[in-house]
């Protein structure tokens, strides 16, 4: 395919990929880029929110150019059970700032924007091939790979593997496992198109403004789950997401957790008459800090969701990707400018800065989350919703029984459900794993 | 055809795709019978890709396979499907994602 050797080779072009391709293009090193997809951003699939702090570190001047659809300035909550959600919503002026801080957008289309700043750096960019293999020397060295096109071995001092979740070539070369079924969700998502005009009408909005919606409880029928609507300029993506563990012991499929999401009557007049242009699915590293890989070796690095780096807690991870991906291609360039070779030792700079940025110490925190949601679903998902929904209704419905009867059997049927000792048990772990 | 296959048929004609004709990239492996997990595919699969057949093999049909991975996590360590990605250029093409 190609006969020279480049200085690094980046697998994949998603958030995690073209960071860390423009990081070392930028500072003039020779890199190649490799995406399995018709253009880059074709195969890639996000909710998706853009944390605006994580791109300036990369581009600063990105809100030039680069195509966002809505800054959001409202975050609604919701608790639902089938018939009724409980929210808390929080809605700022403030987020309408001159850099807004979060934005919606659409993948296929950012990543496309994206990949054309690293060309402009100077990266060789090659779409339309598969890498099918990693090239090692014979002491187990990466130092190059090989693709799906002929004659198409590639080498390179260092590969980074921006591969993405579903990470085959590093699994394969045994630099890690395949995730387990209950450290990934798998999420489902329609494109909802409605004109603007309509969306900014039913969600309160002025030009550019958005809003997320993102909701638990009964929805998720007693499994680790969660639904979520986000607005777009004239599109509003809907989407469902459990763990994929959950839903292996479980009958029911995703699109049809997604159709009743859809059909929820807090959910469907939002989208009501709207036309659906793409269903898309996608899996979600849900396992946290205790299920990160090793993260480097001999002349490789992994970075963004192969790497397992996102944060389920507050929903985070192409700033996770974009974050790693910019600090593998410093250590990279690092490593390079000293002249040292790509071996473990040197590149463990990579995790040095990973250590000492928010990607390690936001997934440290949460590091017991994963664990306490997935094994009390019973509880998070349906039986806490369940009485706050009740607990609500009998607070609001006004029907001639005395305030003082009311809250009685508000606290009785929490007590009944879940018992005190219960109660105070989840408190107890759940503020534990939130410390 | 169940009314749930019919529907998600409906789903997945809005999307692009290109198909890799007589190349699948994912590849059921022979047997009598399925594992619990692959009967499970049958209802987990985001594109109903997976169809028990009448004596009661799990059989793939993935032209509509959106890539996500789900039978790759639930299926391939244990050796019931082989897994790869598409050939570069084909598969599922996303508008948006």
């Amino acid at each position: 395919m190609i006969e020279e050797k480049f200085d690094a080779i980046v697998i994949g072009a998603g958030m995690a990929g073209n960071a860390a391709a423009y990081t070392m293009a930028s500072r003039g090193l020779n890199v190649l880029q490799l995406e399995r997809g018709e253009y880059p951003g074709s195969k890639n699939v996000q909710g998706g929110i853009l944390y605006a702090d994580m791109l300036e570190k990369i581009i600063p001047d990105f809100r030039e150019e680069a195509p966002l659809e809505r800054h959001l300035i409202e975050q609604r909550f919701w608790m639902m059970t089938d018939r009724s959600h409980t929210g808390m919503q929080y809605r700022s002026d403030d987020f309408n700032e001159e850099k807004p801080n979060r934005y919606t957008i659409i993948r296929s289309q950012f990543d496309r924007w994206f990949n054309k700043q690293v060309q402009a750096q100077g990266a060789i960019v090659i779409s339309e091939t598969t890498v099918t293999e990693l090239v090692s020397d014979a002491y187990g060295k990466v130092i190059g790979v090989r693709t799906d096109r002929s004659g198409g071995t590639v080498f390179a001092d260092v590969v980074v593997l921006a591969e993405g979740v579903n990470g085959l070539l590093g699994a394969r070369a045994g630099l890690r496992p395949t995730p387990k079924a209950e450290h990934v969700a798998l999420a489902v998502k329609e494109m909802h198109f409605l004109p603007r005009e309509t969306l900014e009408a039913r969600f309160n909005l002025h030009g550019d403004e958005g809003v997320v919606i993102e909701a638990a409880g009964t929805i998720s029928k007693g499994m680790t789950g969660m639904g979520f609507v986000y607005t777009n300029k004239e599109s509003i993506s809907v989407g469902f997401g459990c763990l994929v563990s959950d839903f292996a012991e479980n009958e029911e499929t995703p699109y049809g957790m997604l159709e009743n999401f859809k059909k929820h009557p807090s959910i469907a007049p939002l989208i009501e008459g709207s036309e659906v242009k793409e269903y898309a699915a996608h899996l979600i590293p849900e396992g946290g800090f205790n299920t990160i890989p090793e993260l480097f070796g001999d002349g490789w690095v992994v970075v963004g969701d192969a790497a397992q780096l996102n944060n389920a807690i507050h929903r985070e991870g192409s700033n996770l990707a974009m974050t790693s991906g910019r600090l593998a291609g410093e250590a990279i360039f690092q490593v390079k400018s000293r002249r040292d070779p790509m071996t473990k030792q040197n590149l463990a700079l990579y995790k040095k800065f990973l250590d000492d940025s928010f990607v390690m110490k936001d997934l440290k925190k949460y590091k017991d989350m994963p664990a306490l949601l997935h094994t009390q679903a019973q509880n998070f998902f349906l039986t806490y919703p369940t009485l706050v929904s009740k607990a609500m209704e009998n607070f609001l419905r006004v029907d001639g029984t005395p305030k003082i009867e009311k809250e009685k059997a508000s606290v009785r049927a929490f007590r009944e459900k879940r018992s005190l000792t219960g109660l105070f048990g989840d408190a107890w772990r759940l503020a534990r794993a939130w410390r | 055809m169940s009314t749930q296959a019919a529907r998600v048929e409906e789903k997945l004609f809005q999307n692009r795709y290109l198909v890799d004709q007589g190349k699948p990239h994912i590849v059921v492996q022979p047997h009598t019978t399925p594992s619990k997990n692959l009967v499970a595919m049958t209802k987990i699969c985001p594109a109903g890709c997976y169809e028990q057949n009448a004596s009661g093999q799990v059989e793939i049909t993935p032209d509509g396979c959106l890539e996500c991975g789900t039978c790759r996590v639930l299926c391939e360590p244990a050796g019931d499907i082989v897994w790869n990605y598409p050939r570069g250029g084909y598969g599922v093409l996303f508008k948006f994602g």
